[in-house]
């Protein structure tokens, strides 16, 4: 069976209620992972109470860390401060210079364009470039798509079908989030494939945006924090007696 | 004209008049596609189980996808907040019948 996951999916952490409703709607929906930005300073507990919410209902949850840099030289900080500790890293792209240095980055997984405003989102040609050198994958959240309505959606619609495009030209990885802070704006897997169509996104590859794009990333980043990664592409396969010879 | 037929869920706290549901499909559609769009549907409620907020489309085969973007891009029925999930596409309605029964494959 396909593994689905959403990597964006935006309880409100403060409410035990909410979060709850959200996770279990999203499992009921057919997920089987999705990952939760957490604030920088999470405590282990926090974490651990999450899991629980998690694996109570057969999810998978991911750790995730939305940064929002003012300009460079805070995401770099901000980046040496949560790379080891979080699965998955999104910057939010408030900024041209911003979704340059984040696309050049090894350590972004995800470039995240918050603003529906069209003229704030920076997924250009150079962009997806670097990003593509970089391994880092776009992300397009669903929720916008779902709550805006007329010019403003027609606007974003034609934005979403530009990134879409100049993704695919320069094989830069798409990954279809939720954005979702509601059960009323989660939908199945199959279902964000079919929304995908209205920005040109052929019903494989939106598949692809849902399962194996985030799929790829979940399973990098755990390698990278396991106690056997040494640097890209070196892994510790044995240890102290399971070496035969040393 | 070959047709297809689409089972749905609709999830909301009320429940909702086959009318209400009808033009929400419709003005989705409309909002979406636009009047073009919308007369190359071929869309049609085939059935409406309201207490069960289940119910069957049929549309032309060439506008399955815009209909189920439509559908599944629905966040109102008649002012209230409720979604519409698609449960099952078949070509005929005695087989998507079949498949709403034994629920092996969706979409």
């Amino acid at each position: 069976m396909e593994f689905h996951a959403d990597l964006h999916l935006r309880p409100d952490l403060n409410s035990l209620g909410h979060t709850k409703e959200l996770v279990e709607k999203s499992a009921e929906l057919g997920y089987d992972a999705a990952g939760v930005p957490l604030p920088a300073n999470v405590t282990g507990g926090e974490i651990r109470s999450l899991r629980d919410l998690f694996t109570a209902v057969g999810m998978e949850l991911v750790l995730r860390v939305d940064l929002a840099p003012k300009d460079s030289a805070d995401m770099l900080r901000k980046l040496r401060n949560v790379r080891r500790r979080f699965e998955v890293i999104a910057v939010q792209c408030y900024s041209k210079n911003i979704a340059r240095q984040a696309a050049k980055d090894r350590r972004v997984d995800l470039l995240s364009f918050p603003s529906a405003d069209t003229r704030r989102r920076f997924f250009d040609h150079a962009e997806a470039q670097l990003a593509a050198a970089a391994s880092a994958s776009l992300e397009i959240d669903m929720a916008h798509l779902l709550s805006l309505q007329g010019a403003q959606r027609s606007r974003l619609l034609s934005a979403f079908s530009r990134e879409a495009l100049t993704a695919r030209k320069l094989d830069v990885p798409v990954v279809l989030s939720s954005g979702a802070n509601e059960p009323s704006l989660l939908r199945k897997p199959d279902e964000y494939a079919f929304l995908a169509y209205l920005f040109g996104l052929d019903l494989h590859r939106a598949r692809q945006a849902l399962s194996e794009n985030p799929q790829a990333i979940i399973e990098r980043n755990r390698r990278k924090l396991s106690l056997s990664y040494v640097a890209p592409g070196v892994y510790v396969i044995r240890r102290g007696k399971d070496c035969p010879g040393v | 004209m070959r047709r297809r037929y689409i089972a749905v869920k609709i999830v909301g706290d009320h429940e909702f008049e086959e009318g209400d549901f009808y033009d929400a499909v419709w003005a989705s559609i409309l909002r979406l596609f636009g009047e073009y769009g919308a007369s190359q549907a071929g869309l049609l409620l085939v059935d409406y189980d309201r207490v069960a907020k289940q119910a069957i489309l049929r549309c032309s085969r060439e506008a399955l996808d815009l209909v189920k973007a439509s559908t599944v891009a629905i966040t109102a029925i008649r002012n209230a907040k409720a979604t519409v999930h698609i449960v099952s596409v078949s070509g005929t309605l005695r087989a998507l019948r079949k498949k709403v029964r034994n629920p092996k494959s969706t979409c």
